[in-house]
């Protein structure tokens, strides 16, 4: 008991769940003070919703869970490196636009490989995307989150104009659905869980999210990109590349963010189509408070997203309480705000872990 | 002796032959479009200067503020949503508008405190508790407008009645009576007086010294018996008064209601900022840069207007009015609406190698490390 109470993550695990505590008891303030009649039973839909359907319901939570994970460990990943990738939203919409462009157009492409090939462009549009704003870091010092801030609102007006050039349907005002070659495979996924909405893109994910990890913690390539993060100039002095390692990390982070644009999109039924309005593709914000929750660790963004995927599930279930979704947004931003006290809480977390320390007695010191 | 050329060239003087420039290029371009856009120009440029000025208090100070965006949203939502339930009330129009404007410049420095507690007295990163303010004040606006609402949407509406069609003699005054005196905003000028007082309280005077101190050394002006908490909390909450006051004098003039967006103006608050090297004076003409860019996509028409009268002139420079205005005929509304943040990436890219930005920002200040 001793051993997993001195460790520094369960020092950090415990404070994020002190952050979550928080938020939630901010989120059921405002409900009370909005609807005091309704709050209770819009909190607890808020908290049961992804078990109360069954099977169903846990595999409403990862459909949900496949995109926040991604670009969650987008984010993470760029967080690991020093870097913060504010910009994934416009990554993950170009992202979005290559996979969709080429599930619609690239009729050429045999069926059972369409989907990885309308998967790898999601990765390149992300990337291409991130390139700009990499290239100005690593040799302009330019500040990556008000360059990726500037290429979301390029982003925004460019998948406009770019869906309304190529695979608009002008009846629907929105894009052309793409063929059933390049949705993602189910993997028998939706036999399991009874939900025919979900798709291989939780695989995809976990996976992604596997890789991540490894690359981080166990290559040297991984090791180099963190030590430029952690300090740019010891890490050159060291004769580390450091403006190639910053543009490394940031591509790596836009093509995760462009792979998640490419799981949104791609999916079973009568799908996602890429809509033609000005408004920037909200994934990118949640997947910075997946990543902060997850403590930008890449196996902690896996539960932090299956965590967010959770509270998302109950979306339907709250507007029979009379409350709108953005609940649920509030929630989500005053977790990420407390778990900005990361540090505070740690310290508290560290008194109480003393305290059952003593009560523990010495035997075990 | 005769000095040599360069000597004439200082900033200052290439700055004042730019604007002389400038107002004779105007003034040759005598027509009510081009009038028109330029005031639709200052419309944004003042709150945008505003909400950088903001973010200069907060920065100076050391403490990295990218919750503008957020501060400002939350500002204007309660001014608007406070200008909505007073305009029934019969109070005197001009009257409801300063009051509007303080209403939303008070929630702002109270949102604002949220983020001085998270960065000052946590010492928790800026950036994330930032971020989160900046989704917290989105989510807010829409839940709470929505919950508000009767008809289920975000939008809370108001009726302009604040337009004033001119100052008697001060509308006289050749072009700048034409855009600044004619058919505005008193708040708009209320914005440009303020964001003066801004800059002297800032650069001119003891306590801005002292601020400008805590953003470059904290420990060094800590040493000199500066109270670096208090600062930094005095000058973010400056920072929230400001965008939120900025907020509501860019919802005004520009719309009827408020959507719970303020056009992403926070984050190109911060971009002025940056590329006007955190200085008052280049923060503002940035600000119009960034003003005019904003409202091209809006004053296109007008653009074109003037061209099209312009092309009926004869002389030597035509054809490039009709090239101009063929131009702008054809050119794709999206581009022209991607211009402001091209010409930041741009401008970023040209600017921020030799940055001077200030030294601490971003970095919590803690006395035990000294």
């Amino acid at each position: 008991m001793m051993k997993f109470l001195k460790l520094e993550s369960s020092e950090k695990i415990i404070s994020t769940f002190i952050s979550i505590l928080a938020g939630m008891l901010f989120g059921l303030i405002i409900m009370l003070i909005v609807n005091p009649s309704m709050a209770f039973g819009g909190f607890s839909a808020i908290l049961l919703a992804g078990v109360s359907d069954g099977m169903y319901g846990f595999g409403e939570v990862l459909f949900n869970a496949a995109p926040l994970i991604l670009t969650g460990l987008a984010i993470a990943f760029a967080f690991k490196t020093g870097l913060f990738n504010i910009g994934a939203s416009g990554q993950l919409m170009i992202g979005a636009f290559m996979a969709v462009w080429i599930g619609v157009t690239w009729t050429w492409v045999p069926a059972p490989i369409h989907w990885i090939v309308a998967i790898l462009g999601g990765i390149f549009g992300g990337m291409v995307w991130v390139l700009i704003p990499a290239l100005l870091k690593a040799y302009r010092n330019v500040h990556e989150v008000v360059s990726t801030i500037m290429m979301n609102y390029i982003a925004m007006y460019a998948s406009k104009m770019l869906i309304e050039a190529t695979i608009y349907d002008s009846v629907r005002q929105e894009s052309n659905s793409v063929l059933n070659g390049a949705r993602i495979p189910t993997f028998f996924l939706d036999r399991i869980f009874d939900n025919p909405r979900l798709n291989g893109g939780i695989l995809i994910a976990i996976l992604t999210g596997a890789i991540i990890y490894i690359v981080l913690e166990k290559t040297t390539f991984g090791f180099q990109l963190k030590a430029v993060g952690f300090n740019r100039d010891a890490a050159k002095y060291a004769g580390i590349n450091d403006k190639k390692n910053i543009v490394y990390s940031l591509l790596i982070s836009g093509g995760i963010a462009g792979l998640a644009g490419a799981v949104i999109y791609l999916v079973p039924g009568t799908g996602m189509r890429l809509e033609t309005t000005y408004v920037i593709n909200g994934y990118g914000f949640q997947g910075i408070a997946v990543a902060l929750l997850g403590m930008s660790n890449p196996i902690g963004t896996i539960f932090s997203g299956l965590f967010l995927g959770y509270i998302e599930a109950s979306n339907q279930e709250l507007q029979s309480w009379d409350f709108k979704r953005e609940i649920i947004d509030i929630i989500t931003a005053s977790i990420i705000y407390f778990s900005a006290f990361t540090l505070y809480f740690q310290k508290y977390a560290r008194k109480i872990i003393s305290k059952i320390g003593k009560k523990d007695g010495e035997t075990n010191a | 002796m005769v000095k040599p050329m360069r000597n004439y060239l200082t900033r200052k003087n290439v700055t004042i032959g730019i604007f002389a420039i400038l107002y004779v290029l105007i003034a040759l371009w005598n027509n009510s479009s081009f009038y028109d856009l330029l005031r639709w120009t200052l419309f944004s440029t003042i709150p945008l200067a505003m909400v950088a000025m903001a973010g200069l208090y907060s920065e100076r100070s050391g403490v990295v503020n990218i919750a503008l965006e957020g501060i400002m949203m939350f500002g204007a939502f309660v001014g608007i949503l406070s200008l909505n339930n007073l305009q029934g009330s019969g109070m005197d129009g001009q009257f409801v508008l300063f009051l509007v404007v303080i209403i939303g410049g008070i929630a702002g420095l109270l949102f604002s405190l949220l983020h001085s507690y998270a960065s000052i007295t946590m010492k928790s990163n800026q950036v994330i508790s930032g971020t989160a303010l900046n989704l917290l004040a989105l989510a807010l606006a829409i839940f709470v407008g929505r919950a508000l609402s009767t008809s289920g949407t975000e939008e809370i509406t108001f009726t302009d009645r604040f337009r004033i069609d001119g100052i008697p003699l001060l509308k006289d005054i050749p072009v700048l009576g034409d855009i600044l005196f004619t058919k505005f905003y008193l708040i708009s000028l209320l914005g440009l007086v303020i964001f003066g007082i801004a800059a002297i309280v800032a650069y001119k005077t003891r306590f801005g010294l002292r601020l400008r101190a805590c953003g470059e050394n904290p420990h060094a002006a800590d040493a000199a018996g500066i109270n670096v908490y208090k600062t930094r909390y005095f000058a973010v909450s400056i920072s929230g008064l400001l965008a939120g006051m900025g907020g509501v004098i860019l919802i005004i003039p520009s719309s009827t209601s408020f959507k719970a967006s303020v056009y992403g103006y926070g984050f190109l608050a911060l971009a002025v900022l940056i590329s006007g090297q955190w200085k008052p004076a280049r923060v503002l003409v940035f600000s119009f840069l960034f003003g005019f860019l904003m409202n091209l996509s809006n004053g296109i028409s007008m653009v074109q207007n003037a061209f099209n009268n312009l092309r009926a002139n004869e002389g030597f420079m035509q054809s490039f009015y009709e090239g101009m205005y063929a131009f702008f005929r054809h050119l794709p509304r999206d581009i022209i609406s991607m211009l402001p943040f091209l010409v930041t990436l741009l401008l970023l890219g040209l600017t921020s190698k030799n940055s001077q930005g200030p030294k601490a920002a971003g970095e919590p200040y803690d006395q035990g490390k000294r």
